[in-house]
């Protein structure tokens, strides 16, 4: 119906931007009948998704005509950008930013170098973006799953921890069982994305591909090599941010330094 | 009974501010070998924060401890833990046996505990025969017998106890005490003991260090503690 009413791709687009945003309200009304308010939180983050994303357009339009080496800058402040959202959701965790930083620098950056020499993405702009910035993405919302995990671990368990430093424990081993559960709640997303793939769905880079034209098979087989790609870059980047995270928790004396914080309302 | 005058910890001008608070605001005083020294006031006085200085859960922001003329601060953490034990108002058990809880401290440092010691760690906390029992059937009392034994299991040169029999009723109570007192003396531990129970600091202790809003107010001897 809408193709009908807009002849213009762009137009189009924001049409069906527009539709797809009114459902999320929707959500957030339903939300609030709930005594849920997430209404500032929700609008904010729509409207910061869809001017990024459109913004993001309007680059790659620029980038497919610049040199190749402009999807490094590009890729490169697509991971602070990452480290930086990331790190906000724990902001109790000393050197959050660096830790995120560090982990998804090392998850994406190493698989993205290594899938490319590789020959597995492309070198074209157009391929290494995408794909890229799916890597970060991913690798960022796994950092952010590990990092709260492990947070909320040490909140819950004070007592344990400074029975045990009471004890003369080291710092690194008080934690452990809580670092091994943070990495391991961190990848259940990514697991569930390859466990599930073709049957409960079909994720959206297969299905542009077919829309451009691409062989259903090699497209489908394509779409496992890039859920096989952020499962890879996911748990290099828990890895190294449980692993970094663990010190920050203590001061150099060996004193629990991260502390419970009291409950927010925002998400 | 306290067996010499020398100072086997002591604290210098020692202070913890969180933010502008003092929690422990300036306190100096000196425990002598072999002594219980019970630690009172009202809720808020900063009691446990004082004992948690000592045991450096927390760093003093100003003032030190020395333990046995030395300054703490040279000594690595983990080694101090090892000579000032704490046991905590909550036991905190970890997952597993009681064996497996007396063990754990030792096998920070790589050290085995065979089973004698640990059935001899049991004799002494009243607890014969509770080494193969899982943590989860333990009562209040018992759980915190096994937290002692499992703080004695380091070889600690001196016991800090934070409101050990806060959470138990009566019975437990006495049964806890009496286990307190019969291990400070048959190891010849110097003991610093949180309570805001007066009756139980003149029970147990030689001398009361009263605290208030983090300072120390004042010392007095066992028989003039009910009246202070």
């Amino acid at each position: 119906m809408l193709k009908h009413l807009f002849s213009s791709h762009i137009a189009l687009g924001f049409a069906q931007a527009g539709i797809a945003a009114a459902l999320a309200l929707v959500v957030l009304f339903l939300a609030r009948r709930r005594q849920i308010h997430l209404e500032s939180e929700i609008v904010i983050a729509l409207v910061r998704g869809i001017t990024q994303i459109s913004a993001v357009g309007f680059i790659l339009l620029l980038l497919l005509k610049g040199p190749q080496w402009t999807a490094i800058i590009m890729l490169s402040v697509m991971m602070v950008v990452a480290a930086s959202i990331s790190s906000r959701r724990v902001k109790s965790i000393p050197g959050a930013y660096e830790v995120s930083l560090y982990g998804i620098v090392t998850g994406a950056g190493i698989v993205i170098t290594l899938m490319t020499l590789a020959g597995v993405i492309d070198w074209a702009i157009t391929s290494l973006i995408p794909v890229g910035s799916m890597l970060i993405a991913n690798s960022m919302n796994s950092n952010s799953l590990a990092l709260e995990r492990f947070r909320s671990e040490v909140a819950g368990n004070v007592g344990q921890i400074e029975a045990a430093l009471s004890l003369g424990a080291s710092a690194s081993n008080t934690v452990n069982p809580y670092v091994q559960n943070a990495f391991r709640a961190s990848l259940i997303p990514a697991l569930d994305n390859l466990k599930s793939l073709g049957i409960v769905w079909i994720p959206g880079l297969m299905a542009g591909m077919l829309l451009s034209g691409s062989p259903p098979i090699y497209a489908a087989i394509y779409q496992f090599v890039v859920i096989a790609m952020i499962f890879s870059a996911s748990s290099i980047t828990c890895l190294v941010s449980t692993t970094l995270v663990r010190k920050r928790a203590f001061s150099t004396n060996d004193q629990l330094v991260l502390r419970p914080v009291p409950a927010t309302r925002s998400l | 009974m306290p067996d010499s005058h020398t100072p086997v910890l002591r604290t210098e001008h020692l202070t913890r501010l969180v933010g502008s608070t003092p929690l422990v605001n300036d306190v100096n005083v000196a425990v002598v070998r072999g002594e219980i020294m019970a630690i009172c006031g009202p809720s808020g006085a900063g009691k446990s924060s004082f004992l948690r200085l000592m045991n450096r859960l927390d760093e003093p922001t100003s003032g030190t401890c020395f333990l046995d003329g030395m300054d703490y601060r040279q000594l690595a953490p983990r080694e101090l833990r090892r000579r000032i034990g704490l046991v905590l108002q909550t036991p905190f058990l970890f997952p597993g046996t009681v064996a497996d809880n007396l063990r754990f401290g030792p096998s920070q440092r790589s050290e085995m505990v065979p089973d004698s010691v640990v059935a001899h760690l049991l004799l002494q906390v009243g607890l014969t025969g509770f080494a193969s029992r899982p943590v989860t059937e333990l009562s209040g009392g018992e759980a915190q017998r096994v937290s002692v034994a499992r703080t004695l299991a380091n070889s600690p040169e001196i016991l800090l106890l934070d409101e050990p029999t806060s959470a138990l009723d009566d019975t437990a109570k006495r049964t806890v005490e009496a286990v307190i007192v019969d291990v400070v003396r048959a190891n010849k531990l110097t003991c610093l003991i949180v309570t805001h129970d007066i009756s139980q600091a003149a029970r147990l202790a030689d001398r009361a260090m009263l605290m208030r809003a983090g300072r120390l107010e004042r010392i007095v001897a066992a028989q003039e503690i009910t009246h202070a």
